[in-house]
């Protein structure tokens, strides 16, 4: 188990050291510096650069320097919070990247776990029924759910419930308090309404996940349960339900957990537009700005930012599948 | 099929007449409606298994027996449907487990209890992530009111009988950390655990090497004397059923062909089938460089059969007119001694 640990958590850390190699290139991609463009934006408006100003500010960003030694710079810095500055695409205003990410990142996070147990939580049980139920009638219709679920476009969904919402329970969905408690101070009533606000995010990118989860599910567990070990219980007069959830949804649950780490991808890169359909304060809209406006340290971070935390996450579900099958716990096994 | 005569004292009544039989079967058939027909994998089929007896059915594969093992515990898988008796006789009464719901309380209380079975085969007869003690405890915890604890010595206990050394050890090992024949031993621990009346053994050896073979095959007839328990003992090998089986059924294409002792049919076979079945074994004294005979023609599938012998498109004494116009009639051609095939009426 400590040697399955320790290895996974290896493979996180030169996870996140492959991806911070790509995230510095796509920084460095667009042509010129983006101290050139600072200047330039800076002339637009009107402000002239002293020399020495920019040799200070070419100094403090390491511009005199090979891509190499940059990139340890740029590395270096990362890792100890220091993201580098923005230079104005978020809100039209210079500041530090860390500050934007305040705003936006722990929301981001919350939503996309919530989004993630509503998958779970939803496709699981389905997936059970279907399979139990093969080819009658709640399986046709869960199947049928399941397909217009993968084909429907998240703001699409995110639109029609918004819509929905607001005509028959006159609630208004967007945003994540209602105009009353924007700027009021925390209370029980905000905590209510603002969960009464995360329904439909949670709803809409959770579902994009469900359906494929659901059919992963019943494909799996339709497997385990025609394999020999289910007969053997069986036939020691076990009962079907116990049976069902003992062994073979146990075991179907293994490609569940794995399939994490291409869920969690999903739910962060769903994020833009739907926080623009529902105005939530999310990383999405904060990257599509930033990348129109090449403002490449605030874009590089936010990528890096969910890059790092979607390796993080495939780690936990390495441990989660640690945890459900002993096989792993025990990887190299003696044989008796 | 309505002359169909059951060739083992068939009682009417459906009580079990003979003390000695434990277990009878009576016009068992077993089919699967499929979107291309019926498929009958058990097509009438009658035989009783006595106390303390093992009985083995050979035959080809897809020729049923497998299936009427399954049929007898009512684990048969969907869409498969089982009609006719199954009289099991248990605490004093007797009871037709073909009438039992399949999923219910009653059959369930027999699985494992009164009637055990293994498989043939044993890399997947566990669930991977349980250990084989919590399966074997599972099987008790199921059956009696008994302590977890009380349940896991007698898991332990069990494991030595069948030969497993360090049990206390092995109980928590997960399946693959077991060899092919110590699993193959723990699932017959797991199997008579709750020391059933009978066993249905479904090619328990075919997976294992022949070394092992034999040591599971000697293991089976120990605990067979040790707890006094009956043995269906399901198998294309003619050579075991020769090593272990007291009577001996052969099934062609979902229907009992013959029916006998071991030493009359292995003595005198009757059914062209079971003649070609006795030179296809490969014999000491044969001359060499002659050529083992084999069955010409393959198994037919046994989908909306027609009414005549199965064994009619690849029987070498086929009869037209005789062998097409019916299914044959199960006859005692001698004292004990049944065969289903025209040449004998």
């Amino acid at each position: 188990m400590r040697a399955y640990l320790v290895r996974r958590f290896l493979f996180m850390v030169v996870g996140w050291w492959l991806l911070s190699v790509v995230v510095f290139i796509v920084i460095q991609l667009p042509p010129g510096d983006f101290l050139t463009n600072y200047i330039a934006g800076q002339e637009q408006a009107g402000t002239f650069l002293e020399r020495e100003e920019i040799e200070s500010l070419k100094l403090y960003y390491g511009l005199d320097r090979t891509p190499i030694e940059q990139y340890f710079y740029w590395a270096g810095r990362f890792v100890v919070g220091d993201l580098g500055r923005s230079f104005g695409s978020w809100r039209s205003a210079e500041q530090p990247v860390t500050k934007i990410l305040a705003e936006v990142l722990p929301f981001t996070v919350i939503l996309s776990t919530l989004a993630l147990i509503f998958t779970f939580a939803v496709a699981i049980p389905i997936g059970i029924y279907s399979a139990t139920h093969q080819y009658r009638p709640g399986d046709y219709f869960f199947t049928a759910v399941g397909f217009i679920g993968l084909a429907v476009p998240n703001f699409m969904l995110a639109l029609l419930l918004m819509y929905m919402l607001f005509k028959y329970f006159d609630i208004t969905a967007g945003g994540l308090f209602s105009p009353e408690y924007a700027l009021a101070d925390w209370s029980v009533e905000k905590v209510i309404d603002m969960l009464q606000h995360l329904v439909v995010p949670v709803v809409v990118l959770g579902t994009a996940g469900t359906a494929s989860t659901m059919r992963v599910m019943r494909g799996v567990l339709l497997d385990e349960l025609g394999k020999q070990y289910v007969i053997t219980a069986r036939a020691r007069g076990v009962s079907e339900r116990k049976l069902l959830f003992k062994y073979p949804v146990r075991l179907a649950l293994n490609p569940i957990v794995s399939s994490t780490a291409y869920i969690l991808p999903g739910i962060f890169g769903g994020n833009a537009i739907v926080a623009i359909v529902l105005s939530l304060p999310m990383t999405g809209p904060v990257l599509l700005t930033a990348l129109r406006a090449q403002d490449m340290f605030l874009a590089g971070s936010i990528v890096m930012v969910e890059g790092a935390l979607v390796i993080f996450g495939t780690f936990l579900s390495d441990i989660l599948l640690a945890l459900v099958d002993p096989r792993i716990r025990q990887e190299r096994a003696v044989a008796a | 099929m309505t002359e169909e005569q059951a060739p083992v004292a068939a009682p009417e009544s459906g009580a079990l007449t003979d003390e000695d039989v434990i277990l009878e079967l009576n016009d068992v058939r077993t089919y699967f409606e499929l979107d291309e027909g019926t498929l009958k994998a058990v097509d009438g089929v009658s035989f009783a298994v006595r106390r303390n007896e093992t009985l083995g059915i050979v035959g080809e594969s897809g020729c049923g027996k497998s299936v009427t093992g399954q049929s007898i515990l009512r684990i048969v898988p969907k869409p498969g449907d089982t009609q006719g008796n199954i009289w099991l006789r248990r605490n004093g009464e007797t009871v037709d487990l073909a009438s039992l719901h399949p999923s219910g309380r009653e059959i369930r209380d027999v699985r494992g209890r009164d009637i055990a079975m293994i498989f043939q085969e044993p890399m997947t007869a566990f669930s991977p992530v349980h250990s084989v003690g919590n399966q074997i405890m599972e099987a008790i915890l199921v059956h009696e009111d008994v302590s977890k604890q009380a349940a896991r010595e007698r898991a332990i206990e069990v494991l030595s009988q069948v030969g497993i050394p360090e049990a206390e050890r092995r109980v928590d090992a997960l399946p693959h950390e077991l060899s092919g024949g110590m699993r193959q031993r723990a699932m017959i621990a797991m199997a008579l655990v709750l020391r059933p009346k009978l066993l249905i053994a479904d090619e328990p050896t075919t997976a294992l090497d022949v070394t092992i073979q034999a040591q599971i095959l000697r293991l089976m007839q120990d605990l067979q004397k040790e707890m006094g328990m009956s043995i269906m003992f399901i198998t294309h090998n003619l050579g075991v059923i020769a090593n272990m089986a007291d009577q001996m059924i052969v099934m062609y294409l979902g229907r009992v062909v013959e029916q006998g002792s071991v030493e009359t049919i292995f003595g005198e076979p009757q059914h062209p089938y079971t003649q070609a079945l006795m030179e296809s074994i490969p014999r000491i004294g044969l001359t060499r460089g002659e050529r083992l005979s084999s069955i010409a023609g393959t198994v037919p599938v046994p989908l909306n059969p027609p009414e005549e012998c199965g064994f009619s498109s690849r029987c070498p004494k086929f009869i037209p007119g005789r062998c097409d116009a019916k299914v044959p009639d199960m006859i005692e051609s001698s004292p004990g001694h049944h065969v289903r095939c025209v040449l004998y009426e």
